[in-house]
């Protein structure tokens, strides 16, 4: 991770200054994100044989849709019993955050018009948490590329292996692949908790994710916690007595 | 599931995935500008990265459980302070619910 790997100084409470980077550090922080990412595309292609889809539909999933939470949680709901639209309404609920990313995205990257339609497809939590942790714009497009290029080609290839390899494997759970999934996500969430109002939103998220969980259908508790960063920036407002605006 | 409403499911998905991802990009430059707008889209993953983190340490079908993934997860956060690479990270979680399955944690 960009952060623990390169700019130790970053690491717990503090707000240090954007470091000059070097290319080739964006590179190795790139290629580490892509890497240990890409590889848990074997844990999506053993999970989604094992839910019962077919090889060419798993494939397919990790090609055209390539964003691994709204992947998994598609086929935990078809394997669930779900109907096809309750399913792919679960897996476009996870990705709408890929929007928000895109938002942040298109003001760093400032990608040329007729490039977006190709890039948007990497647009996924690993391309922004690279991206946006880079100091500058050309260490985040850099990032963005290497993060998407490594992880593309990987997350399809171990699909394709885990996929076929799904029945020598067994139970996946015996594994310990299904913990892959949120260490990646902690992963990723690690960098961004830098001050109070960043922690106070995870925090309450957790909260709001968890109690939503067992009461709401799947995908939609993701979004009553996403509920957390506007509560936390209102809160934080009104305490300053001044409208964040 | 029959193939047919697994295909269904897969293009919705690829379909509704894309056009977020690609919505995000379009929009215009100057609807970002304002700091609220901007605080929010950055506040934004920190939510959903947090809540996805919880939800996948402790959902299961629809119910919250206290299973090895726990322990799993914090071997990783472990390894997150300790500034372990990523792949490290993972690893951690991995192999230790493994661990606490196979001695029937």
């Amino acid at each position: 991770m960009p952060e623990q790997t390169a700019t130790p100084s970053t690491t717990g409470a503090n707000t240090a200054p954007p470091e000059p980077k070097t290319d080739r550090a964006v590179v190795r922080d790139a290629l580490g994100v892509g890497i240990a990412v890409g590889l848990s595309g074997f844990a999506f292609g053993v999970t989604s044989v094992g839910a019962g889809l077919g090889l060419l539909q798993t494939c397919v999933l990790s090609l055209l849709v390539f964003t691994g939470a709204s992947q998994f949680a598609l086929v935990g709901a078809l394997a669930g019993g779900g109907n096809p639209f309750t399913a792919a309404a679960g897996a476009f609920f996870l990705g709408t955050r890929n929007a928000f990313y895109g938002l942040r995205l298109s003001q760093l990257l400032a990608l040329p018009r007729a490039v977006r339609p190709l890039a948007a497809h990497w647009v996924i939590d690993e391309t922004a948490a690279v991206s946006l942790a880079q100091p500058t714009r050309r260490a985040a497009r850099i990032g963005f590329t290497v993060t998407g290029l490594t992880l593309y080609v990987l997350w399809n290839l171990t699909t394709l292996l885990g996929a076929v390899g799904a029945e020598a494997i067994g139970d996946t759970g015996a594994w310990g692949l299904d913990a892959a999934g949120p260490a990646v996500f902690l992963a990723l969430l690690a960098p961004m908790l830098r001050t109070a109002t960043e922690r106070a939103v995870a925090a309450l998220a957790v909260l709001l994710g968890l109690g939503a969980f067992p009461v709401l259908p799947a995908g939609v508790p993701v979004l009553v916690a996403a509920l957390a960063a506007p509560v936390v920036l209102w809160l934080r407002g009104r305490r300053e007595g001044t409208v964040t605006r | 599931m029959n193939t047919t409403d697994a295909w269904i499911a897969v293009g919705l998905t690829v379909a509704g995935c894309y056009l977020l991802k690609l919505g995000g990009l379009l929009v215009p430059a100057d609807a970002l500008e304002r700091p609220l707008v901007q605080r929010l889209s950055a506040l934004l993953p920190v939510a959903l990265l947090a809540a996805l983190t919880a939800q996948q340490t402790f959902g299961a079908n629809g119910a919250l459980v206290l299973d090895a993934r726990a322990a799993g997860v914090g071997a990783a956060a472990l390894a997150l302070v300790l500034r372990a690479p990523f792949l490290v990270v993972v690893a951690a979680a991995v192999v230790v619910t493994a661990g606490v399955r196979a001695l029937g944690g």
